[in-house]
């Protein structure tokens, strides 16, 4: 149980895809305009990521490794496909405004990497929970940008206004996407350097 | 005809540069931009790759999935192209002109997740009124081209950085994404222009 919980937060802290391990950018900075793109894209990439770890994990002995990429790519696109079709169905308004950042799914890097790191390797139960711990620790990283962002740049959260008289738009723009993303990394660095200093 | 072409190539490049504005193929243009000679040699094979995926997906979309009416299988049938794309290109270059294959190394392979290929494809097809085969292949040159000028700046950017003086904190990534961010801040300077020649 304990090595359960420990795969769990490894994927939101230790590891965390977006701090740490500095993948998946694209819908990183490309999404996270507003709060609610960011967590629906977080959680949308969480449930075709833990599905697909779970299939992956199932298979991972019937899969000849000559071909194994292959086979992830095509299991890891079908269901970005249900994903995609069920947002457009259920949730119109959000599949809008992630428009085609939904079916970008299929290349994101993060859900290849545990499929080929981790749940090629590992039993059912434990690739579900690193798919789940994973998919959170990207979805609570796209939520602090994407709330950063709405809130500097369109003076709002979750589409309430905060009463900000002029909000920087550039924030919203993909400039303020880039230095986000930037001045957070640099702000965990002097933390952990400032961290590592006292220990030694 | 001519002039459409232009105006799309120009807007593709400069006014919706896919890395600086639509935020598509972030993971190389972080990850291959230490040396100008690696991001001219990746630029280049990305624009090539996007050139012949653009045509694929194209000829695909409207003369399988459209008339089987399985366009929901969309994703599934351009990742596979692209792959088998990406491999066919790997098998040619690595027999006809093995000095660039070697240039290019791992990166091949890696272009096949670079999300900019599968994005091209994606967008040719959803434009309003669609692309036809001549306007989606130059849409994906110029496409290629925007993240070729794109990868190339910010890798000349990254190597005077070496050199500098950069608070220990701030060092490696940080402070990429602080100068990325002034380069599409530099870019920003072509929005909202529209060609009609």
């Amino acid at each position: 149980m304990s090595d359960l919980l420990k795969t769990f937060k490894n994927g939101l802290f230790d590891e965390n895809p977006t701090f740490v391990q500095l993948i998946g950018m694209c819908p990183t900075l490309a999404v996270t305009t507003s709060l609610a793109n960011g967590i629906g894209m977080g959680l949308s990439a969480t449930v075709v990521l833990t599905l697909s770890n779970i299939m992956i994990s199932l298979l991972r002995r019937l899969i000849p490794s000559k071909v194994r990429i292959a086979a992830y790519v095509a299991i890891i696109a079908t269901f970005v496909t249900v994903i995609d079709l069920l947002l457009q169905a259920f949730l119109p308004s959000l599949s809008d405004s992630l428009g085609i950042f939904i079916p970008l799914i299929v290349v994101n890097c993060i859900i290849l990497a545990r499929a080929e790191a981790f749940a090629s390797k590992n039993g059912v139960v434990k690739s579900a929970v690193d798919g789940l711990g994973m998919g959170l620790g990207f979805t609570m990283a796209l939520s602090l940008i994407s709330a950063i962002r709405e809130i500097l740049g369109a003076g709002t959260i979750l589409g309430y206004p905060l009463g900000i008289s002029a909000p920087a738009t550039v924030m919203i723009l993909p400039p303020g996407g880039f230095l986000t993303l930037g001045l957070i990394l640099g702000v965990m660095n002097v933390i952990k350097n400032r961290r590592g200093g006292k220990k030694s | 005809m001519i002039a459409k072409l232009l105006a799309i190539s120009l807007t593709a490049i400069f006014v919706q540069n896919f890395v600086l504005v639509k935020f598509l193929g972030i993971c190389p243009f972080l990850g291959v931009s230490k040396k100008v000679d690696t991001a001219l040699g990746m630029g280049m094979a990305v624009t090539f790759v996007m050139t012949l995926a653009s045509m694929m997906t194209y000829l695909c979309q409207n003369y399988i999935l459209a008339p089987l009416r399985i366009e929901y299988m969309q994703t599934i049938a351009f990742i596979v192209i692209i792959a088998a794309l990406v491999q066919f290109v790997e098998m040619f270059l690595q027999k006809y002109i093995p000095s660039l294959y070697s240039a290019l190394g791992i990166y091949l392979p890696l272009i096949t997740t670079n999300c900019a290929v599968l994005g091209v494809a994606l967008l040719n097809i959803q434009q309003d009124p669609p692309y036809g085969l001549i306007e989606s292949m130059v849409n994906g040159f110029a496409s290629g081209l925007g993240f070729l000028l794109a990868i190339v700046l910010f890798a000349g950017v990254r190597e005077r950085l070496e050199f500098s003086d950069i608070p220990k904190s701030f060092q490696g990534f940080p402070i990429a994404l602080v100068s990325a961010s002034l380069l599409a801040l530099a870019f920003m300077g072509f929005s909202g222009m529209s060609f009609n020649f």
